[in-house]
């Protein structure tokens, strides 16, 4: 319930300003800013990530330790299928180019957490 | 980097145990409530009570948000999907919780339309897909959650979106914390504050715990270092006899909180006058309700809601548990009739919940005793 996940911003949505494309090791979804507006982070920003919304800005290394609180509680599965699960099944009405391997590309952090 | 045992600095959490341990009166006994259901999970899974000392006793609190929601609450949510033209939608972690006619899982084996969704703006895009039906989001959580179910709504008010209601169960942690420093059989020491709803309201809600109360409170991330570095910033402050508000968590906790996100609460959403807690009984103004503004996507305003109230089995003790009067193997039923298979309580539902904590650590050498055998 109250998972926080890191995830890294890729891209921008083209045509609704608070949303953006964003990446968790490597599992990559549309995530909700609108709870940051007043200091929107930009791509290649880190961020904490609940139920589908950015809650807070982090640095780089607080994500990766952030990763690895969640593995230590045993939530790495719980909390990858909360963000696979986001979006539903249909992710083509939201301005984010995604092309099959946008989903699936390995995160530059994904080895760091192992 | 390299990772130890999965923690971080093992060698600086064997060094905090042991202020820890010169931190501690050997004559007090402490009683430290940590307030989130997260923290709970994590002090069983890694066994944080075996390197403290016994005399500093953690006591759970009420931050588990599905395990204070009383059983009416569920009946009456399912009630309203009884209606075939409605979909039933909520988090995962609500979907195994018993209502008195079974969970909203065994309703879907019956034939309600009953959806996991991962974000409230899912079950929006529920509401978008499917114009024929009504998409009810059953909405639970502390002031962590509540910002994004406000911002969905008003997303759905801007749309026009006009199929699309919350079933709002929202509460707040302030009353909740207030409630049991009221409550005559609970005396605390000092309070473990929670990390991800302070990312939201920040650290000056506390305030008047550590003023008026002369309660320390030390807000804490979720890794074991963190907790005990929380541990040991309560000691030194009950040693020196203050009391005050400190963040642990700066990391990720600014101490004004998100104000984009209780802007936002504060648009769509306004307290009850009271709400029921399991456990606790009615608090007022503890919970949130949408405002007028935002009547049409008010599933309470829009459908006819029974109001059911279900006292819990008798023999289930969830609400001693739940104030910290009782330890969840003292309740007559943990691990017997009540197991994280079969949960009679709420408590045992959700990994946050301190009986399904303590039911799968309790019995395991934990993460601690094994850094402190590496680190001695």
């Amino acid at each position: 319930m109250c998972l926080a996940i890191p995830g890294q911003i890729v891209e921008m949505s083209s045509d609704q300003p608070t949303a953006a494309l964003i990446d968790v090791v490597g599992v990559r979804r549309k995530v909700d800013l609108g709870l940051l507006q007043d200091d929107l982070p930009k791509p290649g920003d880190w961020v904490l990530i609940h139920v589908g919304f950015a809650m807070s800005k982090i640095s780089e290394q607080d994500a990766i330790d952030q990763m690895n609180t969640l593995r230590a509680l045993g939530e790495i599965d719980g909390a990858m299928q909360e963000v696979e699960g986001y979006g539903l099944d249909d992710r083509d009405d939201d301005g984010i180019s995604d092309t099959a391997d946008d989903y699936r590309r390995p995160a530059a952090y994904k080895d760091r957490v192992s | 980097m390299k990772f130890v045992d999965e923690f971080r600095e093992p060698e600086v959490i064997t060094r905090t145990a042991e202020e820890i341990r010169r931190l501690a009166d050997p004559k007090r006994h402490y009683r430290l409530m940590e307030v989130c259901g997260g923290h709970t999970h994590a002090i069983y899974r890694f066994g944080l009570k075996d390197i403290l000392p016994e005399n500093i006793e953690l006591i759970h609190g009420p931050g588990c948000p599905v395990c204070v929601l009383p059983m009416g609450r569920i009946d009456d949510g399912l009630s309203i999907a009884q209606d075939p033209g409605v979909i039933f939608a909520a988090f995962g972690d609500m979907m195994r919780v018993p209502g008195r006619q079974g969970s909203p899982l065994e309703h879907k084996a019956r034939g309600m339309d009953v959806r996991i969704v991962y974000s409230p703006s899912d079950a929006l895009k529920l509401a978008r897909n499917n114009p024929e039906k009504h998409v009810m989001f059953f909405a639970i959580g502390f002031e962590t959650t509540a910002p994004s179910t406000a911002l969905t709504i008003m997303r759905a008010k801007n749309e026009g979106l006009t199929n699309f209601s919350v079933f709002c169960n929202h509460v707040t942690i302030i009353p909740a914390i207030r409630a049991i420093l009221d409550s005559p059989d609970m005396r605390l020491d000092a309070f473990i504050g929670p990390g991800h709803v302070s990312t939201v309201i920040g650290c000056r809600p506390y305030e008047w715990i550590a003023q008026n109360e002369k309660t320390p409170i030390v807000v804490s991330g979720f890794e074991p270092l963190d907790m005990l570095q929380s541990i040991v910033m309560i000691l030194r402050q009950l040693k020196a006899r203050e009391a005050k508000v400190e963040n642990q968590y700066k990391r990720v906790v600014p101490w004004e909180g998100n104000r984009a996100a209780l802007r936002a609460m504060a648009e769509v959403f306004q307290l009850r006058p009271y709400f029921e807690w399991r456990g606790l009984g009615f608090i007022s103004q503890s919970a949130l309700c949408l405002r007028d503004s935002y009547a049409q996507w008010d599933s309470e305003q829009r459908f006819s809601v029974p109001g059911i109230r279900v006292t819990d089995p008798k023999a289930a003790q969830c609400g001693e548990v739940l104030k910290g009067v009782l330890k969840p193997h003292q309740c007559k039923l943990f691990g017997r009739e009540c197991t994280p298979e079969h949960p009679i309580g709420a408590l045992m539902v959700s990994s946050e919940g301190s009986c399904a904590a303590y039911y799968n650590y309790e019995h395991r050498k934990t993460a601690m005793v094994n850094i402190l055998s590496q680190t001695a």
